[in-house]
């Protein structure tokens, strides 16, 4: 599994059959919209090349930081972090060297923390930092610096401007605190702005709805080989979910799914009956036909399995990824299909687990207040 | 990126009425597989395609897909135009191919979409031998 988004999985509080189905979350499409300028400490604590060790550590020590760029006439030409610095005491300390460890008396340690000292005194930044370090643009998007820290596991990154000027720095608990800041404040706002002329007056029509058991049906009927229409029944459902005050992204979710199991109807299930039932707290989506049926289910489940004709692919469908895609969109999805007599498609989206899932506890678990804090390197 | 300086990188020409050309875009993606619209995309991405039948549009407002660019100088139908209208999609033309429309746009700075959980797993499964 790419630990590319191993990220967004730890934020979320996720159930087990959650983390086995891939999804495409909130948190991955943050990663696009937000700069790495905007997450980033701007305020960079930096370093001439030409002080020691010894006063590095002092400069380390009194920001509470582990690590920081070396900047020379405006121009970032390293970064040195308290590794180095353990690197350099290892090699100056005649601990190091020596075989002898069992005569190491209390006099001796402090003699030996003295000579480590002075030693350190001798040797410069220049001569132990990381030249050449990897940065980051800071108008690219977060996902590029999500990337670069599964690549390299550093605890930080510079960010410079397109002039390779220092702009500031960015450490794994910037990324986690600016996602949290922009769902705060994007998350109410980003429902309305998507459509906001087409909105009724109720926010939330299910939470308004008083009954022991609320259950909304919404029918739709689908034509077989009715291309100029085909996709409507899902453009409609997109619609009236984003009425009903579901959220955006299961609304997208819910659509998609609907969409290729719409497309399946029109061209495999000779049309059909696509039946969506919203509850507050979860969508159920299905389709009946009375088409030719599956063969093989297993095998119509795998990504780029396709008994497609030219014709069909020639319209941008057919190439094996509508069962596929309706899984990942959906919770749970089961199908049935005898051959001869039709299939039958039943898929479930849950409303609760989701937002909690990005906007409820677990989300804000591990908050760090020091981005470049000790121990977080 | 914007519209406009979409426009501008492909040189190319506008195909729906009263484009706002200042709206942004946020990433791109390049396909003919309506599919992978659907799988491989965020909301307020640009898709560069060759295929310009109707079901692009409506693949596109499924997906969330904010403009569409035909590539290879292909000019949509009628249909695929009056549907883009009505669901306030804009459509874009390039004279350029496949490669090319995208190979511009993503050199002035507009990223992809980015690798996907669903292709990360294809790929570890088939070549990296993990699940």
């Amino acid at each position: 599994m790419s630990i590319f988004w191993e990220l967004p999985k730890r934020l979320s509080m996720k159930t087990e059959k959650e983390e086995l189905s891939p999804k495409i979350t909130k948190l991955k499409e943050l990663t696009y919209e937000i700069k790495i300028g905007q997450a980033m400490t701007k305020d960079v604590v930096s370093v001439s090349p030409d002080i020691t060790m010894c006063e590095l550590r002092e400069v380390l020590q009194a920001n509470r930081i582990s690590g920081t760029p070396v900047v020379e006439n405006g121009q970032m030409i390293g970064i040195i972090s308290v590794e180095d610095l353990i690197n350099a005491m290892g090699v100056c300390s005649p601990i190091s060297t020596t075989n002898n460890r069992e005569v190491t008396s209390a006099s001796q340690e402090k003699m030996t923390m003295a000579s480590v000292r002075e030693s350190m005194t001798m040797t410069s930044v220049r001569e132990n930092m990381t030249t050449t370090p990897e940065t980051l643009f800071a108008d690219e998007p977060l996902a590029r610096a999500v990337s670069k820290f599964n690549k390299f596991h550093f605890g930080r990154f510079p960010v410079v401007n397109r002039q390779e000027e220092l702009v500031g720095i960015i450490t794994q608990d910037n990324i986690v605190s600016a996602m949290l800041k922009h769902l705060e404040t994007s998350y109410y706002q980003e429902e309305s702005l998507i459509y906001p002329t087409d909105r009724i007056l109720t926010d939330r029509i299910l939470e308004d709805l008083i009954a022991d058991e609320v259950n909304l049906i919404l029918r739709y009927h689908v034509n077989a080989l009715d291309f100029d229409h085909a996709g409507e029944a899902s453009s409609k459902l997109k619609k009236t979910l984003i009425r009903l005050g579901i959220p955006p992204q299961i609304v997208r979710r819910a659509a998609i799914a609907s969409y290729e199991a719409e497309m399946n109807l029109v061209l495999w299930g000779e049309g059909g009956e696509l039946h969506v039932k919203v509850q507050p707290d979860q969508i159920k989506l299905e389709t009946f036909d009375t088409g030719p049926g599956i063969e093989d289910i297993e095998k119509a489940m795998q990504p780029g399995y396709s008994t497609a004709p030219e014709w069909v692919q020639a319209m941008g469908f057919g190439a094996g990824m509508g069962l596929p895609n309706i899984q990942t969109c959906t919770d749970e999805m089961e199908l049935e299909s005898t051959p001869g007599e039709g299939t039958h498609l039943k898929t479930t989206l849950y409303l609760e687990a989701n937002a909690s899932g990005f906007l409820g506890e677990g989300a804000t678990r591990g908050r760090e207040t020091n981005p470049q804090a000790f121990g977080h390197a | 990126m914007t519209l406009r300086e979409i426009l501008e990188i492909i040189e190319g020409k506008t195909i729906t009425e009263n484009i706002n050309l200042d709206q942004e875009v946020k990433m791109g993606c390049g396909s003919d597989l309506m599919s992978d619209v659907l799988a491989f995309t965020h909301q307020g991405t640009v898709l560069m395609s060759g295929l310009t039948n109707p079901q692009v549009v409506r693949t596109a407002e499924i997906a969330g897909i904010q403009a569409i660019i035909f590539v290879r100088g292909k000019y949509p139908p009628q249909k695929t135009i009056d549907i883009a209208e009505e669901k306030s999609i804009p459509l874009l033309a390039s004279k350029y191919t496949m490669f090319e429309t995208c190979g511009r746009i993503y050199a002035s700075g507009l990223p992809s979409c980015g690798v996907f959980d669903l292709t990360s797993h294809q790929w570890d499964a088939k070549f990296t031998g993990d699940e």
